[in-house]
């Protein structure tokens, strides 16, 4: 129980002691106290009234003024918001090395239907069909009459287009502002630059994402607005890709090859001025991937970065090449090439019987696949194997393509003596274009390693010693004989002492073995031999050469030529002179063998 | 003798209402009520055809309904105001546990008309809406409770009371209807002011929402962008919001005239919640005072009133309902001149709305009932020496 208090103590004992009723002092002296506190209230209470009214005083009067200057302004035109408030140009451009634009932002429209609005569906629909005649005048008619509040008919319309749809006055169709990806110069560097499409679609604004190529792979870098705008400067040089690729084209179509790849890269810098896969297709309107048969049939495979291929002779040259370097032979050594050479149940054949034994040099320049294996036989598989992978022939290539990530060259399960003999004259491993590109810019550079990019450099790049210069200029001289006196004598370009290697590769069968009549014809090649500047790779993808009585198909018919017709066009545009060539510094005489 | 000084007691037994009424009501609040809603008449006889139009009714169909709802409204608030407060307190306190319960029970039988919050009960010829009623029975019955609590021996009627109004915010955050909720918890806590609220404790609650909103501004990047599109001198003129001003500006100081304005045409809440648009389109900003300084009578004459109140009561439910009726108008205002962020709000006694109307009707009625002049122990308090 609560025990509550006598208020007022004194006459309440007085009055029980009289004997009296209490009840009423003790409720005369509540209602004192409440009149006391009520009026202490009212005092309080009084001041926050006014305060309370003072405040809503204010408010009103605030409000009043701010009805009274909006009052006093100029009303706006209600006008749609500007088209590209929200979307300036928020993806950077991508230039060449010299700045000219080889991706840019075109403001463009979408064109979307609320069908809610529409005042005659059936005539929209008709006329919507006239003017985009991928369209379907039944599939319109049913999305308009439908229940659909809204959907969209076009991702992006041209300003013709748009002022067409216009003309039909259908208040149920709109534009959307809308920034794409134009590519200016059509399907040129069209692997390189990939394509982009559009992400997250709203009605004032569309996300540009990169699909593929430097597109994709530098997709957050354009997209930075903390770049400012600045251009992402690729390695390549327009008008040298057009070039190469105008000759890598009729090259294909002469030789009646179903593909072909060239890769042009600077040997100091590891820059890819050119690079070209061809049959290509047009980034702006990029085609889907197929859904059936082989990808590497479709336009959009990149020959020279996706395409894995064995490589045939073009990798004679590294054993020769190592096997100098590790002291085992010298350029003048005679090297055994009686054949058949066996092993095991395998025996290793050359193309034509070159006699009992031939020099370091002319291994090469013969291009003997029994002089080769030797010297692996020398090597071993282990050292091989070591050096091919410092070349990079052993890893996916680092360059900027997304593309590059997954082309891992094809390696044999078990790195065996055999194994390494196939593999000296370029059997059993499998590596793309850019691949052999990267490794003779490695090897004939000086000998030091340089990865591959696409990006513009500012001065050389060059990694670990690979081999010495002394043996870099051995090699590059091997392979400017292979030009003057060999397989390759197709490709001497006067003035630019073009020195390579031709490889002829059977093509394999699905299902084990190898084609007799497809042939992978690849000429490796750099210029000027002496003085190295560039390395080509040009690689064509079952070349038939027609002109004789018999359908030749070795690279030294089908890729040299290309290749020679290439050099003869870039090498200019490069800023390369011709020039005499100076006379071969060592003192190896020419006599017949 | 007080009593018959100041007319409230009877001086002879059977003395007519009407005169004692007529003698001790607010007359200025009363008829600031009358032209507020004949200038709602007014403007809804421009701002309602566009709707009935739309709707496919003749073009003063909702003007028709607004003049039935309102004249119920004003005889709603002409009986209330008779009422003595003992007796409003009573009616209130029952309306408001009527409304609590159909509040409750709205996500049972309610609808949304499809706006997407279920907020009335469908009547058939009409639509009732139980929060527009609970507003004014909640200030009454909290400011019983408030009063209650400073009586010696009295219950804890502000915890009560408190407790109330957070089941009624949850109730209407529910549905979700977040402006009627503010303006429950902003009616309990004006009474809670007034009722002697701690200064410390007010001081502190206005540093936390401050220091709140600092904190959320810099951590929440969605906050700070609504924030500062609101801050942002210029407004899309394709929104609502931009139709309203651009309409404001367009009508200056007198108006385009009767029936000349446009904006009508283009904003789907008119007749509700931009009806102040309307108003300052046609008729310019001289009706916009007009109508600014009748809140502001109604509003400041209620609280000097209550100023010398003494009755704890009757002081704190007329100011909660003063503040409440105010605060709702000024919110509306101030979202058309952006002066607020975007709510929608009707304006009372203007905007169309049978609910609205009624309840505003009765819940200034209580205010006027409130109001009305009685003895105040003034003369005692003289006799005392008591200073005053």
């Amino acid at each position: 129980m609560i025990r509550t208090p006598l208020r007022p103590l004194a006459r309440i004992l007085q009055a029980r002691e009289k004997g009296e009723n209490t009840d009423a002092i003790e409720r005369e002296n509540l209602r004192i106290r409440h009149e006391q506190m009520r009026d202490d209230a009212r005092r309080r209470a009084e001041g926050r009234l006014l305060v309370l009214g003072g405040l809503f005083f204010l408010a009103f009067s605030v409000i009043g003024l701010r009805m009274g200057v909006l009052a006093s302004t100029e009303p706006e035109e209600p006008r749609a918001a500007v088209a590209g408030a929200s979307i300036v140009a928020q993806r950077a451009d991508i230039v060449d090395r010299t700045g000219r634009i080889l991706a840019t932002n075109l403001e463009t429209h979408s064109l979307y239907a609320q069908p809610p609005q529409m005042v005659d569906p059936i005539q929209a629909a008709r006329e919507l069909a006239a003017i985009f005649p991928d369209l379907e005048e039944e599939r319109l008619i049913k999305d308009f009459t439908g229940p659909r509040k809204f959907l969209w008919i076009k991702k992006k319309i041209s300003p013709e287009q748009k002022q067409a749809v216009h003309d039909i006055g259908e208040p149920g169709l709109l534009f959307g502002p809308r920034e794409m990806r134009l590519y200016p110069n059509g399907k040129l560097a069209a692997h390189i630059l990939g394509g982009a499409s559009f992400g997250r679609e709203g009605v004032h604004a569309a996300e540009v994402v990169g699909v593929a190529g430097v597109e994709k792979t530098f997709d957050q870098w354009l997209r930075d607005p903390a770049n400012g705008g600045a251009p992402l400067e690729l390695s390549l040089d327009l008008t040298v890709q057009a070039a190469a690729e105008r000759v890598l084209w009729g090259g294909m179509k002469l030789m009646n090859a179903k593909g072909a790849a060239s890769v042009l890269m600077d040997v100091h810098t590891g820059e890819i001025i050119s690079m070209v896969s061809l049959p290509n297709f047009d980034p702006n309107e990029r085609p889907r991937p197929p859904a059936r048969g082989d990808a590497a049939d479709s336009p959009l495979f990149n020959r020279a970065v996706q395409g894995l291929y064995e490589l045939g002779s073009t990798f004679k040259i590294f054993a020769a090449a190592q096997a100098i370097e590790l002291g085992l032979v010298n350029p003048d050594t005679m090297i055994d090439t009686k054949g058949p050479l066996r092993w095991g149940r395998f025996a290793i054949r050359d193309f034509h019987n070159y006699g009992p034994e031939l020099s370091v040099s002319k291994v090469i320049v013969k291009s003997s696949n029994i002089g080769t294996a030797r010297m692996a036989m020398d090597i071993g598989a282990e050292r091989q194997r070591t050096f091919l992978k410092k070349l990079g022939l052993l890893d996916p290539t680092p360059v900027e393509l997304v593309e590059a990530t997954t082309s891992q060259p094809l390696l044999p399960p078990n790195w065996s003596e055999l194994s390494a003999m196939t593999i000296s004259y370029g059997h059993g491993l499998s590596s793309s274009p850019l691949h052999l590109a990267s490794a003779y810019a490695s090897l004939l550079n000086g000998g030091r390693s340089v990865a591959p990019t696409l990006l513009k450099q500012t001065g050389p790049r060059k990694g670990e010693r690979i081999v010495s210069g002394e043996v870099s200029a051995q090699a590059r001289q091997m392979l400017r004989r292979v030009v003057t006196e060999g397989t390759a004598s197709f490709g001497e370009v006067p003035g630019y002492r073009v020195g390579g290697k031709t490889g002829t590769a059977d093509k394999p069968m699905p299902r084990g073995g190898y084609y007799d009549d497809r042939v992978i014809a690849t000429f490796a090649s750099v210029f000027p031999a002496d003085a190295p500047r560039y390395v080509l790779i040009v690689s064509l993808d079952e070349p038939v050469e027609t002109s004789g009585a018999e359908p030749r198909r070795t690279a030294g018919w089908t890729a040299v030529p290309v290749a020679a017709e290439m050099i003869t066009r870039v090498a200019p545009l490069l800023g390369l002179r011709p020039q005499i060539e100076p006379e071969p510094m060592t003192g190896v005489t020419l006599t017949a063998n | 003798m007080t009593e018959m000084v100041y007319g409230t007691a009877p001086m002879r037994v059977g003395e007519p209402i009407l005169p004692k009424w007529w003698r001790t009501i607010d007359k200025w609040s009363m008829i600031s009520v009358l032209l507020l809603f004949g200038i709602g008449l007014l403007l809804g006889l421009a701002a309602s055809p566009p709707l009935a139009a739309r709707n496919g009714f003749a073009p003063f169909h909702y003007v028709e309904r607004q003049a039935i709802f309102g004249i119920t409204a004003l005889m709603a608030m002409f009986i209330t105001s008779m009422m003595s407060p003992t007796l409003v307190r009573r009616l209130a306190t029952l309306g408001f546990a009527a409304a609590f319960v159909a509040l409750a029970f709205l996500p049972l039988f309610g609808t949304d008309f499809g706006k997407g919050a279920v907020r009335w009960y469908s009547l058939g010829f009409a639509s009732l809406q139980p929060s527009e009623f609970l507003k004014p029975g909640f200030v009454v019955a909290a400011a019983w409770m408030m009063a209650a609590s400073q009586e010696i021996n009295g219950p804890p009627g502000i915890r009560i009371s408190l407790v109330l109004a957070v089941v009624i915010v949850g109730f209407l955050a529910m549905q979700p209807d977040f402006g009627q909720a503010c303006l429950v918890l902003f009616g309990w806590g004006v009474m809670y002011f007034v009722a002697g609220a701690p200064m410390l404790l007010m001081i502190g609650m206005a540093a936390t929402v401050f220091l709140g909103g600092m904190v959320a501004y810099n951590a929440s990047e969605h906050f700070a962008r609504r924030i500062d599109g609101f801050l942002s001198p210029d407004v899309d003129p394709t929104t609502q919001l931009g139709y309203a001003t651009n309409a404001i500006r367009e009508g200056g100081f007198f108006g385009v005239g009767v029936g000349g304005g446009e904006v009508k045409w283009s904003l789907p809440d008119a007749h509700t919640d931009f009806i102040i648009a309307v108003a300052a389109e046609e008729y310019g900003l001289v009706l916009v005072c007009v109508i600014i300084a009748l809140y502001a009578t109604i509003v400041l004459r209620s609280l000097g009133r209550l100023v010398r109140e003494r009755d704890p009561f009757i002081r704190l439910a007329g100011t909660g309902l003063a503040a409440m009726f105010g605060v709702q108008a000024m919110i509306n205002m101030g979202v058309a001149v952006r002066l607020l962020p975007a709510k929608g709000m009707t304006l009372p006694f203007v905007s169309y709305g049978g609910s609205s109307l009624i309840a505003g009707g009765i819940a200034l009625g209580m205010l006027l009932a409130f109001t009305r002049a009685r003895p105040q122990g003034e003369i005692g308090d003289i006799l005392r020496g008591r200073p005053r």
